[in-house]
């Protein structure tokens, strides 16, 4: 789907955020998803931190391919160049961070150095060449698909909240639930899949 | 087998990392933020476990908060006294380790010392006792004697002897689980050498106080005018003891007539 005017726009934007879901749909970044998610507030941060790193890694390894990797033959390359490239951006987006927004810094903590490894944002550079995105149109495909991570992890943490002073059976308590959560919350998003 | 290929490959991924690494060491050069060496070094001396105890997030944020100044050298309560001197000396500062501290009952009514306003004979918990018409013991600030601190001492420091809670100075932690348990504030934590206490805190007119308690103190305030150090004070009734300024000369305890300050040798 290619962004020509504004309808388009929000269009791909709802396709990112609710039918292709990074979580609920591609099953991409679940373990920031699960590992994050018992508090709202931790969750945010992470989905924040997320949106940010993911627009970044969608720019510079979208520059990487087409000026790097294609002139060269090197396509099949993409997956180590590109988490080459994220791991030194993450790296180096904490050491401005710390440096120039100590506030911003403080606030995502230890999620920053997380997301190096989480595999949503890798997902997002890889099918961002694979379905053929241009350079503005990858940009918004890491923030909009940040944005339905963001949805996604948020929503979790908040059912986790209340299951913490619900009465669940012994057998269920802790990681179980979890996951059965999971995996409703995903059906309940295979109900959009049909939306675009 | 195409070796340009690889060779290209290999130098396409190794000059990207390259680059890469270039970068981040100029930026980290660039992007360097003033770390006063001294965090590193008071981190040293931290256990490292992060528990917390400080009120910090963990040992890195205390050493950032001891170094600029927003701790004391002596806030690591795990550390104890050597991680307290140790962190003094990389500060430059003269150590001011506080005493250590131990639960002490204020109370001393026993039975047979303090009357008793009914038998009580429910649950067995002060909290319970306490609600029921001021309590079994007359006196309203006693130690009911029921054991509520007891039950919570993780160290066994506490029994409860002729209806009194007794502490074993020498288990104790200070914690400070027992203070909170008490429905009566009648165990206190004070200093270790704090030896010479006034063990009661019955508020009430000295008559009153005495009807309730054989060792209630009455507020007569002997003690303040035979106290040459000015460490004694009576307010809202009864007598305290400044540990700061008390000698442990223990002349207060021999004019004190109904014998409710203590001398511990």
């Amino acid at each position: 789907m290619m962004i020509t005017d504004v309808s388009s726009l929000l269009l791909f934007m709802v396709s990112c955020v609710l039918c292709n879901n990074y979580i609920f749909s591609r099953f991409l970044g679940c373990c920031p998803f699960l590992g994050v998610s018992s508090k709202v507030e931790t969750a945010a941060g992470m989905g924040m931190a997320v949106m940010f790193v993911m627009a970044l890694a969608s720019l510079f390894t979208w520059l990487v391919y087409h000026f790097i990797l294609v002139p060269l033959e090197l396509t099949y390359l993409n997956t180590i160049a590109f988490i080459l490239v994220i791991a030194s951006l993450v790296q180096f987006v904490e050491m401005f961070m710390k440096k120039s927004m100590k506030a911003l810094y403080s606030a995502l903590g230890i999620y920053l150095p997380l997301i190096t490894t989480n595999c949503a944002v890798l997902g997002a550079a890889i099918l961002n060449i694979n379905e053929g995105y241009g350079l503005l149109q990858s940009v918004l495909n890491g923030v909009f698909s940040a944005a339905g991570f963001l949805l996604a992890i948020v929503l979790m943490a908040g059912v986790r909240e209340r299951l913490e002073s619900s009465n669940i059976p012994e057998s269920l308590k802790g990681f179980p639930i979890s996951l059965i959560t999971a995996g409703l919350l995903s059906v309940a998003f295979m109900g959009f899949s049909g939306l675009v | 087998m195409n070796v340009t290929a690889i060779l290209f490959a290999v130098l396409a991924l190794g000059g990207l990392g390259v680059v890469f690494g270039v970068v981040l060491s100029i930026a980290d050069k660039k992007f360097a933020v003033e770390v006063d060496e001294r965090v590193a070094q008071v981190r040293e001396c931290l256990a490292g476990a992060n528990c917390g105890a400080c009120g910090y997030a963990g040992c890195d944020a205390f050493a950032e908060a001891v170094v600029s100044g927003h701790a004391k050298p002596n806030g690591c309560p795990a550390g104890g006294a050597k991680t307290a001197q140790a962190i003094a000396a990389i500060m430059g500062v003269e150590v001011s380790t506080e005493a250590p501290m131990v639960a002490k009952v204020i109370c001393q009514g026993e039975a047979g010392v303090a009357r008793e306003r009914y038998e009580y004979a429910g649950y067995q918990s002060c909290q319970m006792a306490s609600q029921m018409a001021g309590g079994p013991k007359k006196c309203p600030y006693a130690c009911i004697g029921l054991g509520d601190c007891v039950a919570v001492c993780a160290f066994g420091a506490l029994h409860i002897e002729n209806g009194l809670v007794r502490v074993d100075e020498k288990k104790c932690t200070a914690c400070g689980n027992c203070v909170k348990a008490c429905p009566r504030h009648s165990i206190q934590l004070k200093p270790l050498n704090a030896t010479v206490i006034v063990r009661c805190q019955n508020g009430d007119t000295g008559r009153t106080a005495r009807e309730a308690c054989m060792k209630a103190c009455i507020g007569c305030k002997r003690c303040v005018k035979e106290c040459k150090y000015d460490a004694i004070k009576v307010e809202d009734g009864f007598a305290v003891i400044d540990p700061d300024k008390c000698t442990r000369c223990g002349a207060c305890a021999k004019v004190c007539p109904s014998g409710c300050i203590t001398v511990e040798q």
